[in-house]
């Protein structure tokens, strides 16, 4: 069962390649299609090319052959730079800015007044659990607590796409699921396509409503997975049978990509 | 308390030490032209004070002049180099030559382009510069590469993004070469003063000629005390605008 909404910007990928200098070719006659407002994990060995197609879907690189289209072409509308966010694998956050002036950079870096700003920011803030610590610097803050500011930096503008690498692998695992929960919570709430790259079956499983695995580099599609559980996603669903069968799943089709 | 705890101990380590000298020159019969007993020093201190005092206030005038021109043109020609490579790799070789150069060689070419005074205050810019850009442009080019790509995502130019991220990600850096840089700053004015005239440079240079040693001690002495005095001013300032976010200003 995968739910698809209407809100958020849709991807597709045509053909992409993508070889470094170096020769390493990371991806090569990639397709990939994501809808407006899915959750999809994207999942692969170290080095399959997981994070070049979130710098190619966020603009920062460019393929040497195939399309990448971010929003409809054509129809819908053109992805604009408040509409795309991307969360790295750590917080990397401005040491020297407070919370709420980290979570405001993005608006500030699009030239919104003050006055929003500053409402906008407490908001995200708010959304992620870290009023309180909205005066603090980021070297007061623990790892879990950073990645949240890193989370509500990217939400604040309310992105339609948000590009996730990895991000809460250097968590402890109580934290990670935590911030598991919170995001899909993040998810439900707001309009937006999400593309969350990790090396974890079960993060995968718990947040994603599809899950695409990728094989060695240069990075192609194993298994293209609808995850088969219900929208609410609850802690206690970690437990349940079905969650175990959607995680085997994925783990073979990693074994089968040659990880 | 805990600013006593910091002073006392080297406060008490310079005292026991002086006062070993003190006793070693004694009893060992050096003439006192080799080397003075610290107490001759402290004599001096008091009866050429007003003319020692006077000398100190030359020489800081202008090494904290030229200090201040190196810091300032260190920073924008640190900012000009890091913005794009090939400006980097033209003329960073020539930055180079600041750090190279043998000042007390071209001290004397200073004295005939400029004023007595103001050659001494080049003389305190150049052997400070290079520390500054060195270290400024090594902060400027080693901004973290997530933030630059979080930066081109929402569009910054290139003047919010030096503005709000290179720069500030090398404030650290900042304050190490002016460390570094405010000590050079001294001894380049010293240096110049030797050849040009002035300040602590001249009262080294008469009273070697005098083999005054103990004026020359004295001298030296309060040389230092300008640079440490620069040295704690600018650790003052390294504590308040760094103790929030960096790791070096944290215990």
């Amino acid at each position: 069962m995968t739910t698809v909404r209407s809100a958020g910007l849709p991807i597709h990928i045509r053909g992409v390649r993508r070889a470094f200098d170096n020769g390493v070719v990371a991806l090569d006659g990639l397709d990939l299609d994501v809808p407006a407002g899915q959750f999809i994990a994207i999942l692969g060995p170290s080095g399959c090319g997981k994070s070049t197609l979130l710098r190619l879907a966020a603009g920062l690189d460019k393929p040497q052959s195939g399309s990448i289209a971010v929003g409809g072409a054509g129809r819908g509308h053109k992805p604009g730079r408040a509409d795309l966010a991307y969360v790295f694998q750590d917080a990397h956050l401005l040491p020297w800015r407070n919370v709420l002036n980290n979570v405001a950079l993005p608006l500030e870096l699009l030239h919104v007044g003050r006055r929003q700003r500053a409402e906008c920011s407490r908001r995200a803030i708010e959304r992620v659990g870290l009023a309180d610590a909205a005066n603090r610097y980021p070297n007061q803050l623990s790892g879990g607590m950073k990645m949240r500011v890193s989370l509500a930096r990217a939400m604040v503008t309310e992105p339609k796409l948000l590009l996730m690498d990895e991000p809460f692998a250097a968590l402890d695992e109580i934290t990670r699921h935590k911030l598991d929960e919170q995001l899909r919570g993040l998810w439900s709430a707001a309009e937006m396509t999400v593309v969350f790259v990790t090396h974890s079956t079960s993060e995968a499983v718990f947040l994603a409503d599809r899950a695409v695995v990728l094989s060695r580099r240069p990075g192609r599609i194993v298994e293209d997975h609808p995850i088969d559980l219900p929208a609410e996603r609850v802690s206690e669903l970690r437990g349940t049978s079905a969650f175990a069968r959607e995680t085997r799943v994925l783990y073979e089709a990693l074994e089968r990509g040659g990880n | 308390m805990r600013a006593w705890g910091r002073i006392l101990p080297p406060a008490i380590a310079f005292v026991v030490g002086a006062l070993m000298l003190e006793m070693a020159v004694r009893w060992s019969g050096v003439p006192s032209y080799l080397l003075p007993r610290p107490s001759a020093v402290c004599q001096t201190l008091v009866d050429d004070g007003s003319e020692l005092l006077a000398a100190l206030w030359t020489t800081a005038r202008e090494a904290l002049i030229g200090f201040a021109l190196s810091a300032i043109a260190g920073v924008l020609i640190a900012l000009l180099l890091s913005s794009a490579r090939w400006v980097q790799r033209a003329f960073y070789p020539y930055a180079v030559f600041f750090q190279t150069v043998p000042i007390i060689a071209i001290a004397p070419l200073l004295v005939i382009w400029f004023r007595f005074d103001l050659a001494v205050i080049v003389c305190a810019f150049i052997v400070s510069l290079f520390p500054m850009i060195a270290n400024t442009l090594s902060g400027l080019l080693s901004t973290d590469p997530a933030l630059r790509d979080l930066f081109r995502l929402y569009g910054a130019g290139r003047l919010s993004t030096m503005w709000k991220l290179r720069l500030p990600s090398a404030v650290p850096n900042i304050l190490t070469g002016l460390r570094i840089s405010g000590g050079l700053a001294v001894i380049g004015a010293i240096v110049g003063e030797f050849i040009a005239g002035g300040g602590l440079g001249s009262v080294v240079d008469e009273a070697r000629t005098q083999q005054r040693t103990d004026k020359v001690f004295a001298a030296v002495l309060l040389a230092s005390v300008l640079g440490l005095a620069l040295f704690g001013l600018i650790n003052l300032m390294s504590w308040l605008t760094l103790r929030r976010w960096h790791a070096s200003e944290q215990d």
